[in-house]
C-alpha cells in the first residue's frame, strides 16, 4: 500500500487582499498595550518548574564509585577518584567484604551540558535534578562544584512525583 | 532686526527642534518596538523609563574609532554622512509651525522640499558606491533604484494637492485648509485635504514616504539578512550616528510635510495657530510617525522585484489619476 500522497495545499488566502496587515497591525496594537512579559530578573525571580534541569546533586552516601556516570558523560565533565577500604566480615569467620569510599567526585558545570544522561545512567540513585540555577562565578574554575558543593546542592533537591496510578497486576490477583 | 542674527537665530530654533524630535522618535522606536514585543525596552539609563538611554547611545557612538576601509574612496566616505543630515535639515527650512514660525516661506516651498530631499539619494549612493565593500554597493544601488521609483507617486501625490490648494507655498496650503468647506448653519467646516478627497494622495504619498525613508515594509537597502546593513555595512562611531539622525529626524520631517499637505498643519479648530501651531504640527507628525515605527515592528520586507512592480505598476498609475480626477473636479465645482 503506498501511502497517501500529500499535495501541497494553496497558500490561505483571505477574503479581503491585504488584511492580514492589518490583523497583523492589530497584534502588535493589543501587545503593545498589553503588560510585558519581562521579569526584571535581579530583583524579580521566576520560579523554576520542579523538574527544571538547574544543577545536579549528589548523593555521597550512595554513590558506589562505580563510574557509569563520568564514562557516560559526554563531555568528560566528571572526575571521579576512590580506593576500597576492608570491611570487617559481617559474622565472625566470614570473608572479609570490600567497600568503595569516595574521594573525589567534580562536575565542572562551564563544560556540563545539562543532558542529564549521568542522572539517568546512575544505577544507586545518588545523583539528582536540583531546579537551583543561581550559582555564576567570576571566574571559571569557581564552576568547578566539588563533592562537598554538590551534596550541598541536595537539599534543593524536589520530592519525585508521585507514582501514576496504576490498574493492579492481574498476577497479583490470581495468587490468593 | 540684523539679517545674521535672524539667520543664527532660525538655524539654532530649527537645528534644535529638529535633533530633539529626532531623539525622541529614536527613544520611542525603541519603547514601542520592545511593547509591540512584549519587552521592556531600555529602563535603567536615566533612572526612569531609561528616558537617557538614547542619549548615552549617541556618547557611546562618539566616543568609537572612526573606521574609513583602506578600500574606500576617503573624502567621498566620510562626506557621505553629512551630506545625508543635510538633505534632511534642508527641508526643515519650509516646514511652518505656524505661519510665521517658519524659517522661509518660500512659493515654491512644497517643491523645494522634495528637490531638497532628494538630495538623501545622492548622500546613500555615495556611501554605497565609496564603502569599496560589495554589501554597500549592493545596498547602494538598491537604494538608488528604489528612491528613484518612488520619487515619482511622491511628486504625483503631491500634485493632487497643489491643484486643489492653487499655490506651492506651505503656509498658503495649510491656510486653504482652513477656509470652511461646508457650512452648518452659521458655524464654517473647514476640513484638511484627506478629508477632502485626497485620500489616495495620502495613501500614495506615505506609502512612497516610506520607500523614500527606507523603512520596513521597503528596507531592502539595509536588508541586513541578506545585506549585513546595506550601504551602512562600513561606518561607524559618529558617522553612522549622523546616518542614523538623518533616518529618524527625516521620519519626522516626512512626517510633518505629510501633515501639512494633507492633514491641515499646525490648524487644529479651535486653537490659535500663533500659540498652538508648533504643538499642533508636531502632535499631528508624531502620530504620523508612530504609525511608520507601527508598520515597521508588524510587516516583512519586500522583494526587491515587488518593490519595483509596486511603484511603477500600481503607485504612478493611480497617482496619474487622481491627478487627473483632482483636476477635472477643480475645474468642474
Amino acid at each position: 500500500m503506498n501511502a497517501p500522497r500529500t499535495v501541497p495545499s494553496e497558500p490561505v488566502r483571505s477574503a479581503v487582499p491585504g488584511l492580514g496587515l492589518f490583523k497583523g497591525m492589530w497584534l502588535t496594537l493589543k501587545t503593545l498595550f498589553s503588560k510585558p512579559a519581562t521579569v526584571f530578573y535581579p530583583t524579580e525571580k521566576e520560579i523554576p518548574l520542579p523538574r527544571a534541569r538547574g544543577v545536579i546533586a549528589l548523593d555521597v552516601e550512595a554513590c558506589t564509585v562505580c563510574m557509569l556516570c563520568a564514562r557516560e558523560c559526554p563531555d568528560w565533565c566528571i572526575y571521579i577518584e576512590g580506593h576500597k577500604v576492608e570491611q570487617p566480615p559481617a559474622q565472625p569467620g566470614g570473608r572479609a567484604r570490600s567497600k568503595s569510599v569516595l574521594d573525589r567526585f567534580d562536575i565542572d558545570f562551564a563544560l556540563c551540558m545539562y543532558c542529564g544522561i549521568c542522572v539517568e545512567v546512575c544505577p544507586f540513585d545518588a545523583l539528582f535534578w536540583s531546579p537551583e540555577y543561581e550559582y555564576s562565578a567570576l571566574h571559571v574554575a569557581g564552576l568547578l562544584h566539588p563533592m562537598g558543593r554538590l551534596s550541598e546542592w541536595l537539599k534543593t533537591v524536589p520530592e519525585p512525583p508521585a507514582l501514576e496510578e496504576q490498574p493492579e497486576s492481574p498476577v497479583a490477583e490470581e495468587q490468593p | 532686526m540684523n539679517v545674521w542674527l535672524e539667520i543664527l537665530l532660525k538655524l539654532v530654533v530649527a537645528i534644535v527642534v529638529v535633533f530633539v524630535a529626532a531623539f525622541v522618535v529614536m527613544f520611542a522606536e525603541l519603547k514601542v518596538s520592545a511593547h509591540m514585543q512584549s519587552r521592556i525596552g531600555p529602563y535603567y539609563c536615566g533612572g526612569r523609563w531609561g528616558w537617557a538611554h538614547v542619549i548615552a547611545e549617541v556618547f557611546k557612538w562618539l566616543q568609537k574609532e572612526d573606521l574609513v576601509p583602506a578600500a574606500a574612496d576617503g573624502p567621498v566616505f566620510r562626506s557621505a554622512p553629512m551630506v545625508s543630515v543635510l538633505g534632511m535639515c534642508a527641508v526643515v527650512v519650509v516646514i511652518p509651525l505656524s505661519p510665521t514660525l517658519v524659517a522661509a516661506d518660500l512659493d515654491v516651498g512644497i517643491f523645494y522640499a522634495l528637490a531638497a530631499g532628494a538630495v538623501s539619494t545622492v548622500a546613500i549612493l555615495m556611501a554605497g558606491w565609496s564603502s569599496g565593500n560589495k554589501f554597500s554597493l549592493m545596498g547602494g544601488l538598491r537604494a538608488g533604484a528604489q528612491l528613484i521609483a518612488y520619487e515619482l507617486p511622491l511628486v504625483l501625490a503631491v500634485v493632487g494637492v497643489v491643484i486643489q490648494a492653487g499655490t506651492m507655498s506651505m503656509v498658503g496650503i495649510v491656510e486653504a485648509q482652513t477656509q470652511p468647506v461646508f457650512h452648518l448653519g452659521s458655524v464654517g467646516i473647514p476640513l484638511p485635504y484627506v478629508l477632502q478627497g485626497q485620500i489616495v494622495g495620502f495613501v500614495i504619498f506615505m506609502i512612497a514616504a516610506l520607500a523614500e525613508l527606507v523603512r520596513i515594509p521597503f528596507d531592502m537597502p539595509v536588508a541586513e539578512s541578506e545585506l549585513v546593513m546595506g550601504y551602512l555595512t562600513e561606518y561607524t562611531g559618529i558617522r553612522f550616528t549622523m546616518f542614523l539622525l538623518a533616518e529618524y529626524g527625516g521620519m519626522v520631517v516626512m512626517s510633518a510635510i505629510a501633515s501639512v499637505l494633507f492633514l491641515g498643519g499646525y490648524y487644529f479648530p479651535g486653537l490659535d495657530v500663533e500659540w498652538f501651531g508648533p504643538f499642533v504640527l508636531l502632535g499631528k507628525a508624531l502620530v504620523l510617525t508612530f504609525v511608520i515605527i507601527w508598520f515597521r515592528w508588524t510587516w516583512p520586507r519586500f522583494r526587491e522585484d515587488q518593490l519595483q512592480s509596486l511603484a511603477w505598476r500600481w503607485l504612478v498609475p493611480l497617482a496619474l489619476v487622481n491627478i487627473a480626477v483632482t483636476a477635472t473636479l477643480k475645474v468642474l465645482l
